[in-house]
């Protein structure tokens, strides 16, 4: 692998993320709604304050003059103004980050830890009663919608069971263990709606690559060298194995940034998902535009390195 | 009870023969509503009595935290720039308007020291004034004095039209003069009989001068206690994170002693109304969720875990049927439903007579709203004081053919009545809402049975309610037959509220659809009697008029009441708070407690 090719790689990223910016602007500016509408239905304010608002926040300029503003102000650094809280985008999409992060993060995390041995285990003994049961529970997990394992949650083990809180709340007025405690406590139920769901599809995609490796010629090698089968599995069938998992999951990142936006908003997570859905139920353009902005320069991102990482774990994939 | 009578009545508690409580018991006897009855006395220049206290704790704090659900948090806490009620509610923690509305659509003192009232010589004669006493002795959360400087203050931030406040519209028409210290005039151009309006309520929140002086007009944005509220409030501004949380703690020094009951609140925002009331009413993890937007009958089955309760506080928003006056299917001038126009059948006032029986409010209130949508079928209902007594829900298909039938509309071999060719058959639109649906079906069935057609037509809120003027869709152009939506009342006094059927106010195209007229009914009486509303001095007088208008756009077909809209919260069993359907769900927070 080349530096060119990574710096050829990232030049085109500029264009389409200039395409995206592009395409996402003038959806937006098209899409119907006015940020400014309560005021238009409110009897007691006169409509010249919301003329003024629209011009005092440039809504009523041209879309192109409007994007142009934006790309400049953004390449400057300044992610633009919220019209609904008055406050700058970076700083509402910086107070969401932490827990998104935490959340979102640890639900990854839970995913990658069940899918993995699962679905290494199953793959080694297939069609055994243990794949059988993976299999069945893979599919349900990820055939069932987190809306309905988040409200399933809620009602067995907080209505019915009244173990967890359902409610989750970013200030927790205690110190010491007691404070991670309760963060542990209301994180459960997100943090596994998420992980399952997540899981369930990993599971299965360890499983087929696995199988796909364990049937090559050069782990019977090892075998027929008398490697113990523990050892074979490990070091030679599964670390040639999670090279496509490891995309996948460098795929999958810029979800954990992006929030949950179902999951957060049935827990009430404060996280980026469920900024960016109440930004757009309030139309308030500069807070969507930013964070879909930024969910969109993620991916773009890692996409680039599931390439890079991708020919660095197999050297027979050369780039040119 | 003719006005003599009750002119009558008033001389002789004015004059000592009578109590007060004698005299409510009289009004209420004859069907004059307690609230009504104790206006006209304070109107006649008789002191208000104290409003209720029920406040029980006897020291302030030692109640833990208080917990509120808002299931749309609020976004910002500048009440000058708050726009929706989450907005207003959350400033509410932290500031303070002069006198807030109580349930009932009377005045409370918050930071005035009285209410103004021609005995005490707040009010003048002329209408032209008001003079307020503001409450001494009450500092903001950083200690500085609260003073007459800081009123004024917020009169000319909040009238500047570069600061872009949503409250403009309470302080552009009026002047406020200092009178000392502690003292506060406020002077309008003509009688205004509604002059508590600039420093009460929603509108009313004081922000402190000493934070926000050099941030008046353009540069309003920039103010960083926009963000960090400092304010007069029972609690102290700790935290803030838009749409998600806020949070204060207990105002050591507070102006009202005792209180508040709770040492620290914490207001959290998001998810959805039904999970909302869950979290009270069957977990118990809050103690208060804010507009239950939630079918009765889901309410009631949680309110059976036992951890809280449901609270309907009577309101002015209703649910409306809108008749449509103008053509909405021609075009003139680039505007259909243009008032140059008329509409072919709806013209007919046989036809709004027939529509208007077809209504089945019972049904609509019993099988979708319960107690979140008492039936009624006028425009105006509350405050109680001005209800007309002469539109009795009358629904009956029968007569509806009856009156068909006479006027000359036969039905044809489809079932649908015509006259000259011209079909009833209606579109008739709402916003995607599961109650409204349900409404519309439910009255599209007993249309049928009078011949009627109905199409129904449900639009995406977030167009329906937008003010876009590029789409065909919005309430405002009303572009087809009938609609049906809530209008709010967000004042106990129904003047701005009735300006929804004058002439001036009409919706079109030249106005870009932001009048308020939308039925675009035109009459010169009601105008006339809208206009002498505006500058009658006589409560008495000026209530009737009130009522004549509500009968006149009711009687005429021009709208249909279908259910109120009452202001409905979740609340913990112990939990004892006040809620004004007139003011912010906050505005009485300083009293709330809990039961020991």
């Amino acid at each position: 692998m080349s530096r060119q090719y990574i710096i050829r790689k990232i030049l085109i990223m500029i264009p389409s993320l200039l395409g995206i910016s592009l395409v996402l602007f003038t959806v937006l500016a098209m899409a119907p709604g006015d940020p400014f509408e309560e005021l238009a239905t409110n009897p007691a304010i006169p409509p010249e304050v919301r003329a003024a608002l629209r011009a005092k926040f440039g809504l009523d300029d041209p879309v192109w003059t409007r994007y142009l503003h934006w790309l400049v102000a953004m390449i400057q650094g300044d992610w633009g103004f919220s019209f609904v809280s008055r406050m700058d985008v970076d700083k509402l999409i910086l107070q969401r980050l932490p827990v998104t992060l935490i959340v979102i993060g640890s639900s990854q995390i839970i995913a990658i830890l069940v899918a993995l041995p699962v679905g290494v285990l199953a793959a080694t003994r297939p069609y055994s009663l243990f794949d059988q049961v993976a299999n069945t529970l893979a599919f349900v997990g990820f055939s069932l919608p987190t809306f309905f394992t988040g409200l399933l949650f809620i009602l067995v083990f907080s209505i019915q069971l009244d173990w967890l809180p359902f409610v989750y709340r970013a200030n927790i007025d205690a110190t010491g263990w007691q404070f991670y405690w309760e963060h542990i406590k209301q994180s459960i139920m997100p943090v596994m709606v998420l992980g399952l769901f997540q899981g369930a599809s990993l599971v299965r995609f360890v499983r087929s690559s696995v199988l796909d490796v364990i049937k090559l010629d050069y782990v019977t090698t090892a075998r027929s060298k008398g490697i113990g089968e523990r050892k074979v599995i490990t070091k030679h069938v599964v670390r040639n194995a999670l090279i496509p998992v490891v995309t996948l999951v460098a795929l999958q990142l810029p979800i954990v940034f992006g929030g949950a936006i179902v999951t957060e908003q049935i827990f009430r997570v404060p996280g980026i998902g469920s900024l960016l859905i109440s930004s757009m139920l309030s139309n308030d353009t500069p807070v969507v535009m930013a964070v879909t902005f930024v969910i969109a320069c993620l991916v773009v991102f890692f996409n680039l390195l599931a390439d890079i990482i991708y020919g660095w774990l197999d050297p027979r994939i050369s780039y040119r | 009870m003719n006005e003599h009578e009750l002119r009558g009545l008033i001389g002789k508690v004015k004059a000592g023969k009578m109590s007060r409580r004698g005299f409510v018991q009289r009004m209420m006897a004859v069907g004059i509503a307690a609230p009504f009855a104790t206006q006209l006395l304070v109107h006649s220049g008789v002191a208000m009595a104290q409003a209720k206290n029920t406040y029980k704790p006897t020291k302030r704090g030692g109640g833990g935290p208080l917990k509120v659900l808002w299931w749309q948090g609020p976004t910002l806490l500048n009440p000058h720039f708050a726009v929706g009620t989450k907005d207003q509610d959350g400033s509410r923690l932290f500031y303070e308007p002069l006198a807030a509305w109580d349930d009932e659509g009377n005045l409370s003192a918050k930071l005035a020291a009285e209410i103004p009232t021609r005995e005490n010589g707040g009010l003048s004669a002329d209408g032209k004034s008001v003079t307020w006493k503001l409450k001494q002795g009450v500092t903001w959360h950083d200690g500085k004095p609260f003073t007459a400087d800081d009123a004024v203050f917020n009169w000319e931030y909040a009238k500047d039209p570069a600061t872009a406040s949503v409250t403009i519209g309470s302080y552009q028409d009026v002047t406020v003069e200092k009178v000392d210290q502690f003292t506060i005039v406020v002077k309008f151009a003509k009688p205004t009989p509604f002059w508590a309006d600039a420093f009460v309520g929603t509108r009313g929140m004081l922000i402190p001068k000493h934070l926000f002086a050099e941030f008046i007009g353009a540069k309003s944005r920039d103010a960083p206690t926009n963000l960090k509220p400092v304010g007069t409030g029972p609690y102290l501004f700790r935290e803030f994170k838009p749409g998600d949380l806020v949070t204060g703690v207990i105002n050591p020094n507070y102006h009202q002693a005792n209180k508040p009951y709770f040492d620290s609140i914490e207001m959290k925002g998001g998810g959805d109304a039904v999970s909302a009331a869950r979290a009270v009413l069957q977990t118990g993890e809050f103690d208060f969720a804010w507009n239950m937007q939630v079918e009765d009958e889901i309410l009631s089955r949680l309110e059976k875990g036992g951890k809280g309760r449901v609270q309907v506080t009577p309101g002015g928003n209703i649910e409306h049927m809108q008749l449509n006056t103008t053509d909405p299917w021609t075009e003139v001038d680039g505007e259909r439903s243009s008032v140059k126009t008329k509409h072919p059948t709806l013209s007919d006032p046989a036809v709004r007579q027939a529509i208007a029986l077809i209504i089945d409010n019972k049904s609509v209130e019993q099988h979708i709203y319960g107690r979140t949508g008492p039936a009624t079928r006028d425009f105006l209902n509350n405050p109680q004081r001005y209800r007309s007594k002469d539109n009795p829900i009358d629904f009956n298909v029968d007569k509806a053919n009856d009156i068909l039938e006479k006027a000359g509309w036969k039905k044809g071999s489809d079932g649908i009545r015509a006259k000259d060719g011209k079909k009833l058959k209606f579109v008739y639109q709402t916003s995607i809402n599961q109650p409204r649906q349900k409404t519309q079906a439910i009255i599209k069935q007993s249309a049928q049975k009078a011949g009627i057609d109905m199409e129904l037509k449900s639009v995406t809120a977030s167009v329906f309610f937008s003010s876009d003027v590029a789409n065909p869709d919005t309430y405002t152009k009303f572009y087809c037959d009938l609609q049906m939506y809530t209008t709010t009342m967000s004042q106990p006094d129904p003047q701005l509220f009735m300006n929804q059927f004058t002439s001036w106010e009409v919706s079109t195209k030249e106005n870009k659809w932001q009048g308020r007229n939308i039925t675009r009914w035109r009459n010169e009486e009601y105008d006339k009697i809208f206009r002498a509303s505006e500058g009658e001095l006589d409560p008495v007088k000026r209530t009737a008029m009130f009522i004549k208008m509500n009968d006149m756009a009711v009687q005429n077909g021009v709208v249909i009441g279908i259910v109120q809209r009452p202001t409905v919260s979740a609340l913990a069993t112990k939990l004892n708070a006040n809620i004004s359907g007139w003011d912010n769900n906050t505005s009485d927070l300083s009293d709330w407690f809990k039961e020991a």
